[in-house]
């Protein structure tokens, strides 16, 4: 490294965001009363004092050309003074004091191909991770599963047809980095890992790479005379975490890895205590660039929430009324022996009751 | 420059939701400089071997910057002989201002030296709250980095570290919010930046701040240290704005979306039309809040809970955060300086006691709740648990040396008290 770059950084970690936001946001901090949906995407927050804020919220790509993050400045300069902001699931907010404006600015969003919506009983914008573009396990590529299901989702994004606020998600392998949701999408390596011998011992701290395995099923041994790793495949969950400390156990396979389809996650205390999101469907086929399948099965468990539920209920507060054979009922999703939980704690999913839905 | 054909991606271009592959390409097609024309040109190739093979093509390594030892996610193509302008596309992750507010002035400004250093390619934001600069090589990194550190903008965290945190839009809009999310966010994540910079933990550890119990961040799901705000006073009711509610959306409604969704039936609407609240059985959800945000606000006393361990799914599964502290102030500078000192303690005892790639609600589950509580001399407390133990193998020789602690910390309730 030349000696210019051998420069001592400023730890100076996260940025203040007061000198951003804008200044009835500032003026009004902590004394805000009250707020309105006027209409979806659109916020109305009043405060003690009387100031208004008005926000209107748009989807985005979640990746970003910087094309694309220029037109955003550009339309939140002339419509909305130019401060901005992004919610955790990449959609954009602009912030404007003047109800008056927020027309015009929803204009131009939509007609510059952004879609206003996700707030209240909407289906938000999926949340997701990296997937091929550049995750180091993806079985799957987050970003155009995301695209291909909202293309499906756009008018539930836009309008508030849902009994509660629907977050979905997108993972490219089960360790979950998309997170939880309403509806969790996520792949699952369904085989153990295919191990190179000939490179674990250049490659891999062995060590660390048993460490890593959930269930104990990976353990040093010689190949071949070289030092390597084995994996006890009738223990093996196939959950990949061996892959990034030790390429050489490839775990993405184009045949067998497929996506599942998760519900009832649901991280606010509002109501009921959060929840984990639960196992509906498996083995549904990992087929870009559209994947429908998968689609297809996401809209069905929407539109018998949408049909059952009743106001207010999220996806899993819903369940817990209807109670799970019902729920495999209405969505005419098959109930199969990988529903039943396996793992520790397991008996505290198990009905030890005579609680019964016939 | 001759581009790689992209059938299938091409497919991801129709449709209404604004499309990724569009971006890219008009960076590929129109973007004036050649290095980012080509750079995309190459991950578009990549990404359409990966649609056309089912599989990915990324493996990691180690980049990071001067005087640091993480905050870039490397990333180099094992197909790099196939897509050579590509071949080193590394993340460089950035901590955003805290509650993700920016101005278009500061985001041009941060475009402007992506551009010169990077591939025009930016997320706002990563699942664990940065801005992901995707597509930096090796060399890049650092001028990238240099260029926007002189203005106030910082690495954030990856690897076995304490990672960016996150908080959500609180105080500066919603009136659900109580607590300074900024502040708190901010004064947790800068007094740990040594242990961001250079990875040393067993594993990652996560901050992140909600305003309130709806948690808008998941902080109670995925930040190992959650701070969400609460109150410990009665909910404020303006009965008037109560009987605008029942009159706009009817009486029935109101039962059976406001009073009978209560989970622990602390409502109960009078013949005369009052909403009435059984504070003491409030277990501050924020359903009725949600529901009529108008009539019912948070109480005056209010403060922060904390909540540790929560995490996802590596390694032994899932867990939310477990309630720590249910109830803090934090108005001066001295309950700040206590919140940081327990974040301290806390790291100390997770760095000391962690296994490696341990997260520390899994450290709690491995040693028992009651050590850790104990290592960090917090007090128990019965909201610490949904129920009491079933299991009946415990030793409770030193029950009245414990019964003593209590009545110490709660002499108000003790029976003895009112004999004597």
């Amino acid at each position: 490294m030349a000696n210019a770059e051998r420069r001592v950084p400023i730890e100076s970690g996260c940025p203040d965001g007061i000198q951003y936001m804008h200044p009835v946001m500032r003026e009004n901090f902590g004394h805000w009363r009250y707020h309105e949906d006027p209409r979806p995407g659109v916020l109305r927050h009043v405060a003690h004092s009387g100031d208004e804020i008005w926000t209107v919220r748009a989807g985005t790509q979640r990746i970003l050309d910087l094309f694309t993050l220029r037109k955003l400045c550009e339309i939140g300069d002339q419509f909305a003074d130019g401060y901005i902001r992004f919610t955790i699931r990449s959609n954009i907010e602009f912030m404007l004091s003047d109800g008056d404006r927020v027309a015009a600015l929803v204009e131009a969003l939509e007609s510059n191909g952004f879609v206003v919506g996700g707030t209240r009983n909407s289906v938000a914008a999926i949340s997701h991770t990296q997937g091929w573009l550049h995750c180091d396990i993806p079985a799957t590529d987050a970003s155009g599963v995301v695209k291909s299901m909202m293309d499906q989702l756009v008018d539930e994004f836009r309008q508030w047809n849902m009994p509660n606020r629907v977050h979905i998600t997108t993972s490219c392998c089960q360790i979950n980095c998309g997170g939880q949701g309403d509806i969790a999408i996520n792949i699952q390596h369904t085989k153990p890992p295919k191990i190179d011998h000939t490179q674990v011992a250049n490659v891999c701290e062995r060590p660390s790479v048993v460490a890593r395995c959930p269930v104990a099923a990976i353990r040093p041994a010689m190949v071949n005379g070289k030092p390597s790793l084995e994996v006890d495949e009738r223990k093996c969950v196939c959950c990949g975490a061996c892959y990034p400390p030790c390429p050489p156990m490839q775990i993405n396979d184009p045949e067998h890895s497929k996506l599942a389809v998760w519900v009832g996650g649901n991280h606010s205390n509002a109501r009921a205590r959060p929840t984990f999101q639960k196992l509906v469907a498996a083995g549904i086929p990992n087929n870009p660039p559209r994947w429908p399948e998968a689609t297809a099965i996401v809209k069905r468990i929407l539109k018998a929430y949408q049909t059952h539920a009743k106001d207010w209920e999220r996806i899993n507060d819903w369940v817990e009324r209807i109670g799970w054979p019902r729920f495999f009922e209405l969505t005419g999703l098959p109930f199969t022996k990988f529903h039943i939980d396996n793992w520790r704690g397991q008996q505290k999913s198990l009905n030890a009751s005579t609680h019964l839905r016939f | 420059m001759k581009s790689h054909p992209t059938p299938m991606l091409d497919q991801l271009e129709s449709g209404e939701w604004p499309s990724f592959v569009t971006g890219i390409k008009r960076l590929r097609d129109t973007h004036p400089d050649r290095r980012i024309r080509e750079t995309t040109n190459d991950l578009l190739g990549q990404l359409e071997y990966s649609y056309e093979t089912r599989k990915g093509y990324w493996k990691g390594g180690t980049v990071s910057v001067f005087g640091y030892g993480g905050g870039i996610i490397p990333r180099f193509s094992s197909v790099g002989d196939l897509f050579p302008q590509s071949k080193e596309f590394h993340t460089l992750r950035v901590q955003p201002p805290a509650g993700n507010y920016y101005t278009t002035d500061i985001l041009r400004q941060l475009a402007n030296s992506w551009e010169k250093w990077g591939s025009g390619l930016v997320t706002f934001h990563g699942q664990t709250g940065n801005i992901m600069f995707i597509g930096a090589n090796t060399k890049n990194t650092q001028h990238f980095f240099n260029e926007i550190n002189e203005y106030g903008f910082d690495l954030g965290g990856a690897g076995p570290c304490v990672r960016t945190a996150q908080s959500c839009v609180g105080s500066g809009r919603c009136e659900q919010s109580c607590t300074n999310e900024h502040e708190i966010h901010r004064r947790l994540v800068n007094n740990f930046l040594d242990e961001m910079h250079r990875p040393a933990l067993p594993y990652k550890f996560k901050f992140k701040v909600s305003g309130c119990p709806n948690d808008c961040m998941n902080a109670i799901e995925r930040a190992d240290f959650a701070v969400i705000g609460t109150w410990r006073d009665d909910m404020q009711v303006d009965q008037t704005e109560v009987k605008q509610y029942l009159s706009d959306k009817g009486r029935q409604y109101i039962i059976d979306h406001v009073i009978s969704r209560c989970p622990t039936h602390a409502l109960s609407l009078t013949d005369e039309n009052r909403l009435e609240v059984e504070n003491a059985d409030c277990v501050r959800c924020m359903h009725c809040l949600n529901v009529m945000p108008k009539a019912l606000s948070p109480g005056k006393d209010r403060g922060v809970s904390l909540l540790i361990g929560g995490k996802r799914t590596l390694k032994i599964g899932d867990r939310f955060g477990t309630m720590m502290i249910p109830f803090m102030k934090l108005e001066n500078e001295s309950d700040y300086e206590k919140l940081v000192a327990l974040a301290e303690e806390t790291i100390d005892f997770f760095a000391e006691n962690a296994l490696e790639h341990e997260r520390i609600g899994e450290m709690i589950e491995r040693i028992g709740l009651v050590n850790f509580i104990e290592a960090l001399s917090i007090d128990v407390d019965p909201n610490m648990i949904v129920h009491p133990r079933e299991n009946s193998y415990v030793r409770t020789d030193q029950w009245e040396e414990e019964a003593q602690k209590w009545f110490e910390h709660h002499p108000n309730d003790d029976p003895s008290a009112d004999v004597a």
